[in-house]
């Protein structure tokens, strides 16, 4: 009957009502939640979390959603099942005695139990239904079904009763989650998934390189769409949650805005002045070259406006990265304090890759951030293959909701890697720090390799890390190319010498010209006195003439006068 | 309803051989019938004067199916004597009743 009055609401047209399991992410999966006043199987290996997937739905229904819950053991007694999910944070016990959630644990050993002709199951039902109206449920949990097939014998009798017991659920319209162990090339070991049609998840716990990961897929949603992918999934302290973390497509908005590097010359050396919001940034460079160090002074910039920053460290403690920092003059602790930067510290190998993510994925939910440091990712192991789509996730996931990327990559000496190639397409903006061997020295070296939207600097910038921070050092730029450090000091004492040397020959031409300008002059002056003393004597002579004359005409006159005769 | 089905006790002393009995039941079901007919006719053949049926309809008291971890419906619960026993099914097969009861050495066929 009730698998009759099913059919019509099933064919009609309004969309089906769902159950929201409050769990993160697995409701965006469903698009929704579970169906709701339907049963839902969840299958899967034994560890895989059903039990605790299925707990956290009913401790979330009767926590946020005012929906109360019965939960029926077949394999822990209550006192194990409050203990064991009390690690997730849940207080069942408490729910227990508020009347919000019935724990009924049934116990089913077969040697216990002699079976002696025709029975049903009818204790059960009764049990469930008293445990409901006890306190009102609105979901159900089944954990696990199936050890019903280890207590009793007659199978027959098992699943026309497991049968009735899910139209007998669907009619008390309440949301049943039904757990079921993973059998040998089927959804379960007895083959439940044939009476549980409408939903089917499948947990999974794969091992790769001595790392695990769970995994969640919705295998079937008779009646909705769903995620089809595989999901990782994360059971910690904090409860359970389901990462839809896939590619999220180039929908992302870009904005104009620009945001500071936290150093004045990088920021001289990027066109736009700095880097743009909500785009992603590579550092990349070979070990000691201070990637972690412009980190930093990216974070500083980013929290002196007040911004929030993650900091997912996979190589460093936060500890180490505040008191490592304060030696080129930055103190992160106050910014630790002030809740404005949040360090995430975590080796790469505790997780699988898809687990950090999902820890990310979490990490930055919750904090929501400005600006996210990966520090570095060249820790994170796998196949490169891998190891780029988790990084084209996450990159995804933080341009979608604006958040800038400030990735680190520790190259090897030899230079460039294949991730690091693989990783550039990625990139909106790539510094490239390097080492400059010169001359029996090691100096550092910055360069933009791109940035995608603005002009950029083609130089490569000597930078020093100093007690007040990252700087860059003006570029030294004379004919024989780029210098860094005591090259470029040594060519600047040399061109310092030689215009040293150049203002004094021109100040030894000057006196010269002056002493030769002298000595000339002093010529001219003597050539000028002996012209005027041979003027002087021509005159002194031709007075002595006249007077001569003078006087030869006088002794003539007298002469004249003497002999008496005519004075012509 | 149910004065058939509930509280049909012979009583008897307690001594050292009792048997106390609870028949579990879901209402007046074909097969509820069955089995208390069978029960006190094993009881009648091998326990004469030494038991106690109790029988317990669970829609009259849902309460009371945790307590004694009834699934299968009827359950025939050995309480006396120790080791507590749980007989499921009408009771129809009676060598596997009297073996459940401990009434007859499980023997090869």
């Amino acid at each position: 009957m009730s698998i009759t009055a099913s059919i019509p609401a099933a064919g009609a047209a309004r969309a089906l009502a769902k159950a929201r399991t409050g769990i993160s992410g697995l409701d965006e999966v469903t698009f929704g939640g579970l169906p709701a006043g339907r049963p839902t199987l969840i299958c899967g290996g034994p560890g895989c979390g059903k039990t605790l997937l299925a707990t956290t739905f009913l401790v979330n229904g009767t926590v946020m959603f005012n929906e109360p819950g019965v939960f029926v053991s077949f394999e822990e007694t209550s006192d194990d099942l409050i203990k064991n999910v009390a690690s997730l944070g849940y207080d069942l016990g408490a729910l227990v005695a508020q009347k919000k959630i019935a724990i009924d644990f049934v116990r089913v050993e077969r040697s216990e139990i002699e079976e002696t002709g025709e029975y049903d199951l009818e204790g059960l039902f009764v049990r469930l239904d008293y445990a409901i109206k006890s306190v009102g449920a609105k979901r159900v949990v089944l954990d696990t079904l199936e050890m019903l097939f280890a207590g009793l014998g007659d199978t027959q009798i098992l699943r026309a009763e497991i049968r009735r017991l899910f139209a007998w659920l669907k009619q008390r319209d309440v949301t049943a989650i039904i757990t079921a162990e993973q059998g040998e090339g089927a959804l379960t070991r007895y083959g439940i998934e044939e009476y549980v049609s409408d939903c089917v998840f499948l947990l999974d716990n794969r091992v790769s390189d001595q790392i695990t990961t769970r995994r969640l897929r919705v295998v079937k949603y008779r009646g909705s769409a769903h995620g089809t992918n595989e999901y990782p999934f994360l059971i910690d302290a904090q409860g359970v949650s389901v990462l839809p973390v896939t590619s999220a497509g180039l929908a992302h908005a870009a904005s104009d805005e620009v945001i500071s590097t936290g150093i004045p010359g990088l920021n001289q050396m990027l066109g736009a002045g700095g880097f743009y919001k909500g785009t992603s940034i590579l550092v990349s460079g070979t070990a000691g070259t201070g990637k972690t160090s412009l980190a930093a002074n990216f974070i500083e910039a980013v929290c002196a406006r007040g911004e929030r920053c993650l900091y997912f460290a996979f190589e460093e403690s936060p500890a180490q990265i505040v008191r490592n920092m304060r030696s080129i003059g930055l103190d992160l602790q106050p910014r630790v304090d002030a809740g404005l930067l949040r360090f995430e510290a975590a080796r790469p190998s505790l997780f699988g890759l898809e687990m950090h993510l999902a820890r990310m994925y979490r990490e930055i939910e919750e904090f929501a951030p400005a600006a996210a440091v990966l520090d570095p990712i060249s820790a994170l192991r796998g196949e490169t293959g891998d190891v780029h789509s988790m990084l084209l996730r996450v990159i995804d996931l933080l341009k979608s909701r604006g958040i800038t990327a400030f990735l680190t990559n520790l190259l090897s000496v030899e230079g460039m890697d294949k991730s690091d190639a693989g990783m550039s397409s990625l990139m909106d903006t790539w510094l490239s720090l390097v080492q400059l061997e010169t001359n029996g020295e090691r100096n550092r070296g910055i360069y933009v390799l791109k940035s995608r939207g603005m002009n950029h600097s083609n130089q490569i910038r000597e930078y020093q890390l100093t007690s007040q921070g990252v700087k860059l050092v003006d570029a030294y730029l004379g004919g024989s190319g780029v210098l860094t450090g005591s090259a470029r000091i040594a060519q600047e004492m040399v061109d310092a010498a030689s215009s040293l040397r150049r203002t004094q020959d021109n100040e030894r031409k000057q006196r010269d010209i002056q002493r030769k300008r002298a000595a000339l002059e002093r010529q001219i002056a003597e050539l000028r006195a002996e012209l005027e003393s041979e003027e002087e004597e021509a005159r002194k002579s031709l007075q002595r003439d006249e007077e001569l004359e003078k006087r030869l005409q006088a002794e003539r006159r007298a002469m004249a006068i003497q002999r008496g005769g005519n004075v012509s | 309803m149910s004065q058939v089905m509930r509280s049909e006790i012979h009583e008897s002393p307690l001594e050292v051989g009792h048997y106390n009995l609870r028949l579990y039941v879901a209402g007046q079901t074909p097969k509820s019938i069955t089995a208390l007919a069978n029960l006190k006719k094993i009881c009648e053949e091998h326990l004469v004067g030494r038991y106690h049926i109790e029988v317990i309809d669970l829609l009259e008291h849902p309460q009371l199916a945790a307590g004694d971890q009834i699934l299968a419906v009827p359950t025939l619960v050995r309480r006396l004597p120790e080791p507590l026993k749980r007989i499921i099914g009408n009771l129809s097969n009676m060598e596997r009743v009297l073996v459940g009861l401990d009434l007859r050495p499980v023997t090869a066929p």
